[in-house]
């Protein structure tokens, strides 16, 4: 059963980052990208009805989290201290962006929030990916089960780590290229006239940036984290997963290249999963390794809550799920097709 | 006390404060919406559409900041009450992550259609979407206040070998006889807010006589609505919620009232300030007997007070628990009088006019918040020095891994991020006021009027 639970949770982080990444992708380029008032408002339209909406999966994965493995939770995000303060600064700094950027009328105000919705979407992009960096990489869990870490130490590999290590901010990068990505085959997909040139023009740009990094990241988890590769050499079936990390790669390049805007913003998002579904094959029974000695380490059979709890969780769990998943078709056919301005208000109100 | 169980305590403290001055508008507000809905949907009365759009706009914006700021909490179950968290969790995430995979997923796929999706739905869709977003609310409150009754009457649980408790009956956990009650008061307390809010955006439009038409609309809701629920919020949830504190916690109680001694035929203190050392109340007003009968609907009845209990298990902050508790008592009953005159005054085709009871109106919309927010105070002081009642203190709770020094990091940092949030808060919801429920510029007009610069005052 904690199984289970692991890729409950394992599977609802990665819909949380397809989902909440175009989103994120789509800020981060758009001030690049957006040149006017009004492809500005266009790109805050196309993300408008579904961002919150995207967040909300953050918030359920985080509970789930919570409630099937507490002392991972608890432990990883007291170590995570630091870092995850910041992410709830920028949580908030970004939906001010977006939500307020919708209500002034003033130009100069206009330029303000979307610098800051732009420059939050980057910084969450890297926060996450170096989240994610550091949860592979493993932390120095103590005997209980507990760690602090500092934002940085000596930006090495080792026992004494920070949160930001080269290898941690490899990451970061591989992520904020994969999310720039994915907002804007996103934003493609949402857009007509120039803002859907210029989006695609990023897109085919940054494709062999991301095909380079995702080989060296590959290769440098490989060396910085020795161990790593034992459940492939286990389970050998894993090796599938790299194929699909490239299989997406190649898809989306033709995709892309005939314009099959759908077809390569499916491609990104099976990247995406392919790519965690790697990393979260390698570390399973762990849920956070420790760098200090894998007797610490937590699994998820010394994290999980209890077997009664889980049984039950499951019930309400799907439940909850198969509604979410009626409500999602519903919202994403009723504002589905391109973004038009003259179709109404920027808002409802 | 020691520094970082201090700074942890402030850190949520002010987090889940300030958060909360945006849910119980939204969730109060919620509500008020669905019925200007149905009235705008059975009458076809245009006004009544309209008004519903204005507060779905001052919703939506209370909404935004109510998320950005709800996650925080989340989150400081475990970057700041990691302990606790490791201790609980295997029994109050049940209902945190029942939030997130209930509530969260409703209320904010119905908002978006409720928002942005006027004119694609059917009239009848969109009163539903207005409906789904007030269950999302009602229901997302319900999980909290359950998390919440669950710390202060801990039940459904078993311990477990590693010290930790672990859920044993799911149902005794959802349906906590604790959580009804506080559940019934917190929500009444809610719609206080909501109706104090509308009669007060009503009263300012009426004495500035513009939006009159509005005004009118938002005052007659208004106060209708803090009328019934006023009265609620003390009969019968009030005064039963204060009952089950003296079965469950009577020390709590003995702290509320600055109750010392044992006694039969307990006084009500009203009015008076609490002297810990010395034992004593200074400039008491009190009601003699009165406590025994409120508690145990007998004059003679004997109550608890703090001396019966050890001085280890006291909330550790007498003083302030008595004066929360007071003033939200106090406030509640200004709110009963208040609604009631207005409700005669509406009665008699008086009120509109009345230019003192509008006044009276619009100014007293920030109390409900304070009355809440008290409310909460005395709940969470009350049940200290326990973060589980009986079960883990407070101090056993924090995370001992996160020193003080980071504490105050992040702590000085949501001040100033609250501070920013404010500032946008007050200017944008100014701005929906001042603006008011009908559109200055006709809606087709406004996509030129951006086009060629013209702020609205020109247009008009």
């Amino acid at each position: 059963m904690a199984t289970v639970w692991f890729m409950i949770v394992a599977v609802m982080v990665a819909i949380y980052v397809v989902l909440d990444g175009f989103d994120l992708g789509a800020g981060a380029v758009h001030l690049f990208i957006a040149k006017d008032n009004d492809e500005r408002r266009t790109v805050i339209r196309a993300i408008g009805p579904v961002w919150d909406g995207n967040e909300v999966w953050l918030l359920a994965a985080g509970g789930t989290l919570y409630f099937a493995f507490p002392q991972l939770y608890a432990s990883g995000f007291s170590g995570f201290y630091l870092p995850l303060m910041m992410v709830l600064w920028l949580l908030m700094l970004r939906a001010i962006g977006i939500e307020f950027r919708t209500h002034v009328q003033e130009r100069v105000w206009q330029g303000f929030f979307d610098t800051i919705f732009g420059i939050s979407s980057i910084l969450l992009a890297i926060f996450f990916g170096a989240a994610l960096g550091n949860v592979v990489r493993g932390v120095p869990l103590n005997p209980d089960g507990y760690f602090f870490e500092p934002l940085w130490t000596n930006w090495r590999v080792g026992a004494q780590n920070g949160i930001l290590d080269w290898y941690t901010v490899m990451c970061g990068v591989v992520a904020l290229v994969t999310l720039v990505v994915h907002g804007s085959l996103y934003l493609a997909t949402k857009t007509e006239g120039e803002l859907n040139d210029r989006a695609r023009k990023v897109a085919s740009w940054l494709w062999p940036v991301q095909v380079l990094l995702t080989v060296f990241s590959l290769i440098a988890t490989v060396y910085a984290v020795p161990g790593i590769l034992q459940n492939y050499s286990r389970w050998p079936i894993g090796y599938l997963v790299p194929l699909v990390v490239i299989g997406s790669l190649i898809y989306m390049y033709f995709a892309h290249a005939r314009r099959n805007e759908k077809g390569a913003f499916l491609a990104s998002s099976l990247y995406i999963i392919a790519m965690l579904v790697g990393a979260v094959f390698a570390l399973y029974p762990n849920v956070l390794p420790a760098s200090t000695g894998s007797q610490y380490n937590l699994t998820i059979y010394n994290s999980a809550t209890g077997a009664h709890g889980m049984s039950v969780g499951f019930v309400w769990w799907t439940l909850g799920m198969m509604l979410a998943a009626v409500y999602f078709v519903f919202v994403y056919r009723m504002f589905r097709g391109k973004v038009r301005l003259e179709e109404g208000s920027d808002h409802g109100y | 006390m020691d520094s970082a169980l201090l700074i942890h305590r402030l850190h949520f403290a002010f987090t889940v404060t300030y958060h909360y001055l945006f849910p119980q508008l939204t969730m109060g507000l919620a509500p008020l919406i669905v019925i200007l809905k149905t009235i705008a949907w059975r009458t076809g009365d245009e006004r009544y559409d309209k008004a519903a759009r204005f507060w779905a706009k001052i919703f939506g914006i209370n909404f935004v900041i109510g998320v950005v700021t709800g996650i925080p909490m989340e989150f400081q179950f475990g970057t700041n009450w990691s302990h606790f968290s490791r201790f609980a969790g295997g029994v109050i995430g049940q209902t945190l992550a029942m939030e997130g995979c209930f509530a969260f997923f409703l209320e904010s796929t119905f908002l978006g259609l409720f928002l942005y999706g006027e004119k694609r739905l059917s009239k009848g869709l969109h009163w539903f979407s207005a409906l789904m977003v007030f269950l999302g609310s009602w229901l997302s409150g319900y999980f909290i206040v359950a998390t919440d009754a669950w710390m202060q009457h801990p039940v459904g649980y078993e311990r477990v070998a590693d010290g930790s408790v672990q859920l044993k009956s799911f149902w005794q956990l959802v349906l906590n006889p604790w959580a009804w009650w506080q559940y019934a008061h917190n929500m009444s307390g809610a719609v206080i807010t909501g109706a104090f809010v509308m009669a007060a955006v009503g009263a300012f439009y009426l004495l500035s006589e513009k939006h009159a038409e509005a005004g009118r609309i938002f005052v007659r809701v208004g106060v209708i609505a803090a009328l019934f629920v006023s009265v609620f919020q003390v009969v019968p949830t009030g005064d039963a919620q204060g009952r089950m504190i003296a079965r469950n916690q009577p020390v709590t109680l003995a702290a509320m009232e600055a109750l010392w001694e044992t006694q039969p035929g307990a006084p009500l203190v009203i009015l008076g300030q609490p002297d810990v050392a010395a034992q004593k109340i200074d400039n008491p007003i009190v009601v003699p007997k009165m406590l025994s009968f409120l508690t145990w609907r007998s004059w003679g009845a004997e109550v608890k007070g703090l001396n019966a209990i050890p001085k280890q298990d006291w909330p550790d902050n007498i003083p302030l628990l008595y004066y929360t508790y007071h003033i939200m008592v106090g406030l509640g009953t200004i709110f009963i009088a208040i609604s009631a005159l207005a409700c005669i005054l509406l009665w008699r085709r008086r009120l509109y006019e009345s230019r003192w009871m509008l006044w009276i109106l619009l100014l007293s919309f920030p109390f409900p918040y304070i009355a809440n927010t008290a409310g909460w105070m005395t709940a969470e002081f009350g049940r200290q020095p326990w973060l589980v009642y009986g079960l883990l203190r407070t101090v056993d709770g924090y995370s001992k891994m996160v020193s003080a020094g980071n504490g105050w990091f992040s702590f000085l940092g949501f001040l100033g991020m609250y501070t920013l949030l404010s500032v946008l808060f007050l200017f944008l919801v100014r701005r929906e006021i001042e603006h008011g429920p009908e559109p200055v510029v006709p809606s087709d007009l406004r996509e030129l009027v951006e086009a060629a610069h013209l702020t609205p005052a020109e247009v008009r």
